[in-house]
């Protein structure tokens, strides 16, 4: 890669050579940084996971939640910097207002994708900011159809089945790839989804985290919401169940 | 006037701003500097009744939409939940009233989003619309409504109301339009003479009133729904409810036409 | 001093995904003086360590009360917390004139955190030079919430930011089970070891140069004048220094029993003075 040092990759809006936009897949790093986050769809909604790295004893639990309503029947999941990830929540949730307001609906979450992405790319365009460093998942239940899209800091983005990004994508790309999305209700999801955010979690590098699930489907009545406390538990219980009995095949190994 | 969506982080000045990313930059584009207020009300409510018993509130409202005197709509439902904690009626102009119900309405749903554990309390609605009636009759503009707002706050039932002008009391009756004239009288006696009136007596109470309303103000309605809101049962929205009418006196009234 | 070439504007990420310019931000939180911030069920206090320039100017004000139920302690650079803290006190009387009530700290916090965070996206700002540790009480009870340069912010059981507060938050780590339940007074003789385990061996608090800040239920946030920090200040007095807080702790523990036994007599100033705000 030819863009340390060529001077070429200090602003957004400086193509290189080779016809890339360096100050972009530099903000994609950032992303690469930050805990894991997953979204799966499920045959009846979609749920949010998320892995929240635990910085110091002295926080609160619950604090930087890394999943957000953005109206009653949309969740977001964010990755990277939390700080520039809570500026797209609020974008979010005003074009979700603002649709509101204007057309008397919900507004639907292909609509809500295409103006996020929209203001997310805007901000690849100019020398005078920079890119957004954060990357964000979309889930929404409505009309009987689960949806779910990611937004990169490029401002592109896709509809998934299954997705994950931050620090553990790849490893949690492949577990996700594993189940066979189409044939789970939500309620078994949500075990498979803690048990990934627990399988891909990094003990050695980051001691501490706290999993954070949340759900949008036909139990919730569409609305996007934490997951039920007996869910959590029942799910985290699962996910711990599963790391033991992994641990223990493991030193059968050796 | 206000804005729903207040506070957007500025991207820069004439910058794209949510709603707006296809203007981008420079574009300037509003309304001129002359136009008509509003100065009167088209599709009219009329009074709303509401009292303050032991344990809760009760608001009453009928279903008519006039139009001038003539009775047009008949379906026009104006008393809601707004959250868990509060009710609220309106009477005036029923386009403004909308206008209202879907301003509150987001702001719950922003609310909501952000999931923290606070939920708006009835004295914050009532502020609130205070402010907002106050402003936009400042600027000539009013929204021509009368609000009664009522809910449970500190375990304490609350009762409140404001008007077009930004006038805003609490009381424990409140009766607006022509209830203003007929109905407080008949509430405030009864309340004398049982001033903890339990929820059945006032549900009684205002079912009187609104029969009373009905025979007296030629605005008025026999359907209507209540909203009651109780510290131990929660809120529920009641009706159609429909007057008990009998005319057996009627004719022996002559001379008024 | 290394210098790199993507060091220069908030608005070029690094190739690694870093800014450097934030980063180079929190670091002027570490140049201003200690504050800790703890808090129980009931309470949240902010007690910070005040500087002054030169032998003879005042010492420079720490703790700044912004509404009612809400003070801050600030860290880094001064004139940028001033205008923060204008923009929290307006956002408290804006929504106390539409809402007839307290501004939620966590809302407070929020829009705070949006609005720092503009500034380490665009060329033509910087990113606040200063940290801040805000005590608070609202509808779900006492907070101490910590914000950086970065626009993070974080809800903490307690917190200690500014230069060498390592050693407090050390301090308060291991007290930190000891906390939800402990009276004003005891919370208060927390923060004072935790804010003295970051001084100098020659140098110790006193009067001129703690300053105190509580808030609780019923009691709205309230600055300690010296002679009211003088009886707390004499609470931890002659206790060992340094290990003194993990150190042993019946011998520390039991003087300061005694004192806390006839709990009515220090704890006295506690009401008087609230009756003396507003």
């Amino acid at each position: 890669m030819s863009s340390i040092g060529t001077g070429y990759d200090l602003s957004a809006s400086q193509f290189s050579p080779d016809g890339r936009v360096f100050q972009v897949e530099y903000a994609m790093k950032a992303v690469e940084n930050s805990g894991t986050i997953i979204g799966l769809k499920a045959k009846d909604g979609v749920i949010l996971a998320a892995e929240k790295l635990i910085l110091s004893k002295l926080h609160e639990t619950g604090t930087n939640r890394r999943i957000f309503n953005i109206d009653t029947h949309i969740g977001m999941a964010v990755s990277g910097l939390i700080a520039d990830a809570r500026q797209i929540v609020e974008i979010a949730r005003k074009e979700a207002a603002a649709y509101r307001t204007k057309y008397g609906t919900k507004i639907p979450v292909k609509f809500l994708n295409d103006r996020v992405s929209m203001y997310i790319h805007a901000y690849t365009l100019y020398s005078a900011i920079r890119p957004y460093g954060c990357s964000v998942i979309l889930s929404s239940f409505d009309n009987d159809e689960p949806e779910m899209y990611t937004i990169d800091p490029s401002g592109v983005s896709f509809g998934f089945h299954g997705c994950a990004t931050g620090k553990a994508k790849q490893s949690a790309k492949t577990e996700i790839e594993k189940l066979k999305l189409g044939n789970y209700t939500c309620k078994e999801l949500v075990k498979e989804a803690a048990k990934i955010i627990y399988t891909v979690h990094d003990e050695l590098k980051d001691k501490n985290f706290e999993l954070e699930l949340s759900w949008v489907c036909k139990d919730s009545k569409g609305v996007h919401e934490k997951v039920p406390d007996s869910v959590y538990s029942d799910a985290e219980k699962a996910a711990k169940q599963a790391m033991e009995a992994d641990s223990e095949s493991d030193t059968e190994d050796m | 006037m206000f804005d729903p969506t207040s506070n957007p982080p500025p991207f820069w000045q004439n910058g794209p701003a949510p709603g707006a990313f296809y203007n981008f930059p420079n574009t300037k584009s509003g309304p001129s500097d002359e136009f008509q207020h509003s100065q009167a009300p088209i599709t009219t409510a009329t009074s709303i009744v509401a009292i303050k018993y032991a344990t809760g509130v009760i608001i009453a409202g009928d279903l008519l939409g006039s139009y001038g005197s003539l009775a047009r709509y008949r379906n026009c439902p104006r008393v809601l939940q707004v959250n868990e904690n509060i009710i609220l009626g309106a009477g005036g102009d029923y386009g403004d009233f909308q206008y209202i119900k879907n301003f509150i309405e987001q702001k719950i749903v922003q609310e909501e989003c952000l999931d923290d554990g606070f939920k708006l309390k009835p004295k914050s609605l009532y502020c609130w619309l205070t402010r907002v009636m106050y402003s936009c009759r400042s600027k000539f503009d009013p929204l021509w409504n009368n609000l009664v707002i009522g809910g449970i706050q500190d375990g304490e039932p609350f009762l409140g109301t404001v008007d077009k002008l930004g006038t805003a009391f609490t009381d424990k009756i409140i009766c607006t339009g022509y209830g203003a004239h007929i109905a407080v009288p008949l509430l405030r006696e009864a309340m004398e003479k049982n001033p903890n009136m339990s929820k059945d007596e006032a549900k009684a109470l205002v079912e009187k009133s609104m029969e009373v309303l009905f025979y007296r103000d030629a605005r008025s309605f026999p359907k209507y729904q209540v909203a009651i809101i109780d510290q131990n049962e929660g809120s529920v929205i009641e009706g159609p409810l429909v007057v008990k009418q009998n005319w057996s006196l009627a004719h022996m009234i002559s001379g008024y036409n | 001093m290394f210098r790199n070439q993507y060091d220069s504007d908030v608005t070029v990420w690094s190739p690694q995904g870093r800014l450097h310019q934030v980063e180079y931000a929190m670091e002027a939180v570490n140049l201003g003086s200690a504050t800790v911030g703890l808090k129980s069920k009931t309470h949240a206090v902010l007690i910070a360590l005040k500087r002054a320039s030169s032998e003879l100017s005042a010492y420079q004000k720490k703790v700044i009360n912004i509404d009612e139920h809400i003070g801050i302690t600030i860290s880094g650079l001064t004139a940028d917390a001033r205008i923060l803290s204008r923009y929290m006190r307006t956002e408290c009387l804006n929504y106390k004139y539409s809402h007839d009530t307290v501004l939620p700290l966590n809302r407070l916090i929020s829009t705070l955190g949006n609005k720092m965070q503009v500034c380490t996206q665009r060329y033509d700002r910087r990113p606040y030079g200063v940290g801040l540790l805000v005590a608070g009480f609202d509808d779900k009870g006492a907070h101490i919430y910590q914000t950086c340069p970065s626009a993070n912010y974080y809800d903490c059981k307690a917190m200690s930011i500014g230069a060498r507060s390592q050693s407090a938050r050390t301090y308060l780590e291991k007290k930190i089970d000891e906390l939800h339940n402990a009276p004003l007074e005891d919370l208060i003789k927390h923060g004072l070891r935790a804010l003295r385990d970051t001084l100098p061996p020659e140098v110790d608090l006193n009067t001129k140069n703690v300053s105190i800040g509580f808030v609780g239920d019923k009691q709205p946030f309230k600055i300690l004048d010296e002679d009211e920090t003088a009886p707390f200040l004499a609470l931890i007095e002659g206790e060992e220094r340094r290990g003194g807080g993990g150190g042993p702790p019946d011998a520390a523990a039991a003087p300061l029993r005694d004192e806390a036994g006839d709990q009515d007599a220090p704890r006295e100033p506690v009401p008087q003075v609230a009756m003396d705000t507003d």
